[in-house]
C-alpha cells in the first residue's frame, strides 16, 4: 500500500485544493483528511458520513469541592496555570489542563478525579471519489496528533477492507505535532509551495523535518508565475538538495471560480492549471507506482 | 496593550496583517511584534529585524538515576504521554514526548527520577527600526510549541502595543498564542476554505471570551458568504484588502504593502483606532 501525504509548511499554498483535484484523477484510492484541526477537503468533496466516531483525547481535572479543603496543594504542583483560586474556590480551566493528572495524585483528600473528555469526531465516509476519512476536533482542544494517528489507522485499514492501493491524504500546515503524526512513514511526501519568501522558507523547514523523519520528498510551485525569479530560486534549492520538482502550477482565475463553487479544480475547469495538475498527478503516480514494482 | 492577529485557515494573511499594522503605527506609539507561529515563524522576513538576543528554550524532562530505581514501573503506568515507561530492568525515556508535567518525579517511590533541560527551541529578539521583533522558531522535529510560544509571550512589554502573530488553525498552539489578548483580529479570505475555517476561529476567540473583529483579505477573490456571514453573526469586518497582482509580487519579495503602497497607510491607522475603541468600549462593558 502507498500513502501520499501532501503538506507545505505555510498554510494556504494549496494543498486541499491539489488533494480534491488528485481524488478526482485517481483510482482505486481512499481519502484523508490530516488537518483535523481546520478540516476543509470534504468542502470539495462532500462526502456523506457512514460512520460517527468519538474522540477522545487527554483527560481532564475535575476539582470535587465537597471535598476540597483549599489547602492549595494543586495549584502549586500544576505547570500548566491550569487551577486558578477564586476567593477560595480552587476551579480547573479545562482549556489550559493537559491531563497529566499531578493534581489528582497529589491531592490530600482525593477532592480530584480525572475525566474523559470529548475532544472531537472522525469519520468513515462515503464521497463520489471514492471512501474518505477525516475529522473534527473540538475548538481549542490538544491531541490533533494523536487524532491524526485514528484517522491514518482507519485509511489504512478501510484501504485493506476494500482492497484499495493507495491513500492519498492531505496534510496540516507547520511542522509541529499533527505533521509529525501525518508524516511517519508515509511513502512519498509532496510538498506544495508558493514563490514568495514565506512559502520557500517554510517549504526548507517542512523538508528538513521530512528528512529527520526519513520520507521521500517532491516539490510543486503552486501560482508559480506570480514570481519567476523565485521559482527559479526554488528549482535550484531543490535540485542542490536532490529534490525532484514534480511540477509547476501556472496562476489561474478559474482556480478562485471552482473553489467558490466547491469542486475540485479539475473537475470545474479546463483552464491552464488544471492542465497542470493533471500532469502533476501522473508524475506522482508513475513515482508511486515504481516503488510498488 | 496585547492584539493577536489569529485566522483558523493558514495563509490568509496574518502576518501581512501583523507587519503592516506594525509599521504603520510605528510613528505614534512604541509597538512590539511577537511572532508565535513557531512552527513557521515569517514576521521577521518582512520586517527584517537586527537581533542582539537569542534564547534557548527547554522544558524539564525526566533523569532517571539508575542505581536507585526498583524497576516498579509506577512512573510509565502514571505518565499521560507516554515519554516514559520500564522495559525489563531498563527505564526508557522519550523526551520528545514528555510535556513537562514532573509528574513522574512526584510519583516515584525510591526518589530515582530528578529533571534536566531538555531544548525545543529559541526565541531571537531584536530590532527593526523603531520596532521591537521577536520569534520563536521551534527545533525540527520537536511537536511540543505551546512552551516555546510561551517563552515569547514572556517578552511582553507592559507599556507598548504588542501585536503577536498566532499560528493557523484553533488547537493548542493557537489558544496558547491568543490567550491573554485584549482583541483578537481573525483574517479570512473569501472562499469556503476561508469560511469554514473563520468559523471555526470565530468559535475559539468566544470560548476564550476575547473581543475581535474579521478582516478579509483578497476580498475581490471569492464570494459574499464570508461578508454575509460576519453580517448575520454581528462580527464587524474592519478591513478589506483586494487581490491585486501588485500586491501579490510585493509579499512575495518580502517586501510589506505600505512600503511600496503609502496609500495603504491610513487603512491600517483606521484599523488601529477600530481596534483601540472596541477593546475600551468591551473594558467599560465589563467593568460595569
Amino acid at each position: 500500500m502507498q500513502e501520499l501525504l501532501v503538506i507545505s509548511g505555510k498554510g494556504g499554498t494549496g494543498k486541499t485544493s491539489l488533494v480534491a483535484s488528485f481524488a478526482a484523477l485517481a483510482q482505486n484510492k481512499v481519502l484523508a483528511d490530516c488537518d483535523v484541526d481546520a478540516a476543509d477537503l470534504h468542502l470539495l468533496l462532500e462526502p456523506q458520513k457512514e460512520k460517527i466516531n468519538k474522540f477522545y483525547g487527554s483527560k481532564k481535572a475535575v476539582i470535587n469541592s465537597d471535598k476540597c479543603i483549599n489547602c492549595g496543594r494543586c495549584l502549586r504542583l500544576c505547570r500548566f496555570d491550569a487551577i486558578k483560586n477564586n476567593e477560595n474556590s480552587y476551579r480547573v480551566n479545562p482549556i489550559y489542563c493537559e491531563g497529566c493528572g499531578v493534581c489528582e495524585f497529589s491531592c490530600p483528600v482525593n477532592a480530584i478525579n480525572m475525566k474523559p473528555n470529548l475532544s472531537g469526531y472522525w469519520y468513515i465516509s462515503k464521497s463520489t471519489y471514492g471512501p474518505m476519512v477525516h475529522a473534527q476536533l473540538g475548538i481549542a482542544e490538544d491531541n490533533s496528533g494523536k487524532l491524526v494517528t485514528v484517522v491514518r489507522q482507519a485509511a489504512r485499514e478501510l484501504a485493506e477492507q476494500e482492497g484499495l492501493e493507495l491513500i492519498i491524504a492531505d496534510g496540516p500546515p507547520g511542522i509541529g505535532c499533527p505533521v509529525i503524526s501525518s508524516m511517519t512513514a508515509v511513502s512519498l511526501a509532496l510538498v506544495v509551495t508558493e514563490p514568495t519568501v514565506a512559502g520557500w522558507h517554510d517549504m526548507e523547514r517542512v523538508i528538513q523535518l521530512a528528512k529527520h523523519f526519513n520520507v521521500p520528498v517532491t516539490v510543486c510551485i503552486n501560482k508559480y508565475d506570480l514570481d519567476m525569479q523565485k521559482s527559479q530560486q526554488i528549482e535550484e534549492y531543490c535540485l542542490k538538495q536532490g529534490i525532484e520538482v514534480v511540477g509547476k502550477i501556472p496562476f489561474d482565475e478559474g482556480v478562485a471560480q471552482a473553489l467558490a463553487g466547491a469542486k475540485p479544480i479539475t473537475v470545474a475547469s479546463n483552464g491552464k492549471a488544471a492542465k497542470a495538475i493533471k500532469s502533476i498527478w501522473s508524475n506522482l503516480y508513475a513515482r508511486l507506482k515504481n516503488k510498488t514494482n | 496593550m496585547i492584539v493577536t492577529v489569529a485566522s483558523g485557515k493558514g495563509g490568509t494573511g496574518k502576518t501581512t496583517i501583523t507587519t503592516n499594522l506594525a509599521l504603520a503605527l510605528q510613528d505614534f506609539m512604541s509597538v512590539q511584534v511577537l511572532d508565535c507561529d513557531v512552527e513557521e515563524p515569517n514576521v521577521h522576513l518582512f520586517l527584517n529585524p537586527k537581533i542582539n538576543n537569542e534564547k534557548e528554550v527547554s522544558i524539564p524532562v525526566p533523569l532517571v538515576d539508575e542505581t536507585k530505581c526498583n524497576n516498579c514501573g509506577k512512573c510509565g503506568d502514571f505518565c499521560a504521554f507516554n515519554a516514559i515507561a520500564v522495559v525489563g530492568d531498563k527505564v526508557i525515556t522519550f523526551p520528545e514526548m514528555c510535556h513537562g508535567c514532573g509528574g513522574c518525579t512526584i510519583v516515584c517511590p525510591s526518589g530515582a527520577i530528578t529533571e534536566k533541560e531538555n531544548r525545543i527551541g529559541v526565541v531571537f529578539s531584536g530590532n527593526a527600526g523603531k520596532l521591537d521583533v521577536s520569534y520563536g522558531k521551534i527545533d525540527v522535529g520537536v511537536p511540543l510549541a505551546p512552551p516555546l510560544i510561551e517563552a515569547v509571550k514572556e517578552l511582553n512589554e507592559n507599556d507598548c502595543l504588542t501585536l503577536i502573530d498566532a499560528p493557523p488553525g484553533t488547537s493548542c498552539p493557537v489558544v496558547a498564542a491568543v490567550k491573554d489578548s485584549d482583541f483578537c483580529l481573525l483574517v479570512t479570505e473569501p472562499t469556503p476554505f476561508g469560511l469554514n475555517d473563520l468559523k471555526l476561529a470565530v468559535g475559539m476567540v468566544r470560548e476564550l471570551g476575547i473581543p475581535f473583529a474579521v478582516v478579509i483579505n483578497r476580498s475581490t477573490l471569492g464570494d459574499t458568504r464570508v461578508e454575509r456571514y460576519c453580517q448575520e453573526e454581528g462580527i464587524p469586518v474592519l478591513l478589506k484588502i483586494p487581490f491585486d497582482k501588485k500586491f501579490a509580487a510585493t509579499y512575495a519579495s518580502g517586501r510589506c504593502l505600505i512600503q511600496d503602497y503609502p496609500e495603504w497607510n491610513e487603512a491600517f491607522i483606521n484599523l488601529w483606532k477600530e481596534i483601540e475603541r472596541r477593546v475600551q468600549q468591551h473594558a467599560g462593558a465589563t467593568s460595569n
